[in-house]
């Protein structure tokens, strides 16, 4: 049993346009200590995964249905009270964008202290203590002092280095990150990324990595799944994904990684636009942008499938890689006919610190 | 910056606006047609010889600048002079009725403050529920009246009709005695019910906006009750554009209670300024409206240091 087990999850929001369909029968698992990357552009469901699980998708919003099983207890049938004495505590959440995240009227220090006095049972002075320890444990110079400065008091990079403290603050055992670093320049961004290396490896923690980045995720993450449109296209470990991908999707991902030494003049984009959640189109919801669809491609909606054999994939199966598509089920007439040419990173001029892998499709 | 320092600052600020509010308040009233010696000899034979005596006892036949050195001197000792209609102090005469105001103003406040800003809270957490409709129907009515016509509306019906309130105020006892807190009960609502109005929407508007903020969500990630989400994330965030209308409240209050004291024939200091007004009773209405503007100004200080309290991104 994996520590999360995410089964057909699916969530709707009822708007007065109509039914938008932001996660579409998701199923995935992720083990204690491991770091599982999440991938897709924006509108593909990620950040609404990652709030329900901790059962704060807004209304209009709702899950439909599914299991989401956090150490073999189903999230979904837990009471309020129940639900509450997970969140933050057993698993919690570090946001896009620590300066809209931290509450402005208060200190810094109370917002972390306050999650320790309620989850922990500390008195005042001992939530204080702990806070100034957790914001030393993310690098923050002068911890003691800094405990009492607002949030606009705090650069970007210290806003979110606090955020980590928050998220830290009751020893979780899985941190939903959402895009933690979108909102940082580069040189920050890695130092967070080391930083939330340097954590998961102290505490053991478990943590779901949400970004549209695909260097982000090579650096940082186990294994990623590839979603588009609120369905997962193609789950494998980090090499599997970037050496040996296997969905037309994330093929086109990652050739739209623009890759400095190339000389095109122009980014490499993938044709089209994700398709309206209301409205999606029928068989494959990706066949309107994919250069191999065919005609069944616009009946049959493809499963998640081992790419090896063909069956269905199984979620609790670690080493398998899968993907959503017809051309691993025999169904499709043509081939994925696309080639993937590995640089080494010595031979590239300067590496562009998202990996070794490149996409190209020959058309 | 601290809020000490902030408080300091802010408070040695509103000495030059003190300052503009004397000049103001004497200007304007040296501006108005007439003086009190037009008044006292209206109706009556008097020479010319009497009538300069009339100004000179008054200082009237000074320069305008000297008297209003003269006039400031005594303000800073509390000294309004004499009134010229019944001879008594000013400031005996005010104090005879600032009471009263006082307590159906800040009653009127407390009514205000009382229903607005649960029913706000309530009104925007519960979107579209039947409290958010109810307070809607609330404001626009609330708004939309005024005060002398809601405040002859509430006498017909609860003191005429129901028998509930007293129709006349007690004629003994002060300002404070349950039967005068009694009775101000209802021009105290007659006050309030714009305010409370106005702050009601602008306490569920305030409240929508924050609600849907990130540090809402980061609040209930952290997995803190929603009692404390609210009470402690977002009030605090809402209160913070509340704050300062609420201030501004003030100002309606006291200028409301002009027309509200004479509806009720309530013994406060609207009706004494209305009265000194008509009398031309020039060191009373100077004394009253300096009283009006200090009152202001004090409301909006208080609601500057408030403000720099709920935020702390001001004090810097």
């Amino acid at each position: 049993m994996a520590m999360l087990e995410v089964e057909d999850l699916n969530v709707r929001f009822y708007t007065e346009d109509g039914v938008v369909k932001a996660t579409n029968d998701l199923s995935y698992q992720i083990e204690a200590g491991e770091r599982f990357g999440i991938v897709g552009e924006s509108g593909a469901g990620k950040s609404v995964t990652s709030l329900s699980l901790l059962r704060l998708i807004d209304s209009p919003g709702v899950i439909e249905s599914g299991e989401i099983r956090f150490k073999g207890q189903n999230l979904l049938e837990l009471s309020d009270e129940e639900m509450r004495q997970i969140r933050g505590n057993e698993i919690s959440m570090i946001f896009q964008d620590a300066e809209t995240a931290l509450n402005p009227a208060y200190t810094v220090g109370e917002q972390i202290a306050e999650a320790v006095r309620y989850h922990l049972d500390m008195d005042e002075e001992e939530a204080r203590e702990r806070s100034i320890e957790l914001l030393e444990d993310v690098g923050i110079p002068d911890a003691a002092e800094r405990y009492s400065d607002y949030p606009h008091q705090f650069s970007g990079g210290m806003q979110q280095r606090a955020v980590i403290a928050m998220a830290l603050s009751c020893d979780p055992d899985l941190i939903l990150a959402d895009e933690p670093t979108t909102a940082l320049d580069v040189t920050i961004e890695a130092q967070i990324l080391t930083l939330l290396e340097e954590i998961a490896e102290k505490f053991d923690t478990a943590i779901q990595f949400i970004t549209h980045d695909l260097g982000v995720v090579a650096e940082f993450c186990d294994r990623v799944m590839v979603m588009y449109a609120g369905h997962p296209v193609e789950i494998g470990t980090v090499e599997e994904i970037y050496y040996d991908p296997q969905h037309p999707y994330t093929v086109g991902l990652m050739s739209s990684i623009p890759r400095i030494g190339d000389d095109s003049e122009r980014l490499q984009t993938i044709p089209g636009r994700m398709p309206d959640l209301i409205e999606m189109p029928p068989g494959c919801n990706f066949h309107p942008r994919c250069p191999y669809a065919e005609e069944i491609c616009t009946q049959l909606s493809p499963e998640l499938v081992d790419v090896e054999t063909g069956q269905e994939a199984a979620p609790d199966d670690r080493n398998q890689h899968a993907a959503a598509c017809l051309a691993h089920t025999g169904e499709l007439a043509g081939s994925l006919d696309y080639e993937v040419t590995v640089r080494d990173e010595l031979e590239a001029t300067a590496t562009d610190g998202s990996g070794t892998t490149e996409g190209e499709i020959d058309e | 910056m601290s809020l000490q320092r902030y408080v300091l600052k802010r408070v040695l600020v509103t000495i030059p606006i003190l300052i503009g509010a004397t000049m103001l308040t004497f200007g304007l009233v040296a501006l108005t047609p007439g003086d009190p010696v037009d008044y006292i000899i209206a109706f009556q034979d008097v020479s010319p010889e009497v009538e300069q005596q009339l100004r000179e006892q008054y200082g009237l036949d000074k320069p305008l600048f000297m008297q209003y050195l003269d006039w400031l001197a005594g303000v800073v000792q509390f000294d309004f002079g004499d009134s010229i209609s019944n001879q008594r102090p000013v400031t005996e005469l005010i104090m005879e009725r600032l009471p009263y105001t006082l307590l159906m103003g800040s009653m009127a406040f407390m009514v205000t403050l009382i229903t607005a800003i649960p029913t706000g809270i309530i009104a925007a957490y519960y979107r579209g529920s039947v409290i958010d409709q109810a307070s809607r129907v609330f404001s626009v009515v609330g708004i939309a009246i005024p005060n002398f016509f809601l405040g002859i509306l509430l006498l017909l019906i609860f003191a005429s009709q129901l028998n509930i309130f007293p129709f006349l105020a007690p004629s003994s006892g002060g300002a404070l005695t349950p039967e005068m807190a009694v009775y101000t009960l209802l021009p105290a609502i007659t006050i309030g019910t714009g305010a409370t109005a106005l702050l009601m929407r602008l306490m569920r508007s305030s409240m929508i906006e924050e609600l849907d903020k990130d540090y809402v969500t980061m609040a209930r990630a952290k997995g803190l009750p929603e009692r404390t989400v609210v009470n402690k994330h977002v009030l605090r965030n809402s209160l913070i554009s509340v704050v300062t209308v609420a201030a501004i409240q003030v100002a309606f209050i006291i200028s409301g209670s002009v027309v509200v004291e004479i509806v009720f024939s309530y013994p406060g200091i609207g009706r004494l300024l209305v009265n000194s007004v008509g009398a031309r009773d020039f060191p009373v209405i100077q004394a009253l409206v300096l009283l009006i503007g200090v009152a202001v100004i004090l409301a909006n200080l208080l609601a500057d240091i408030l403000y720099a309290y709920l935020d702390p991104r001001i004090r810097y």
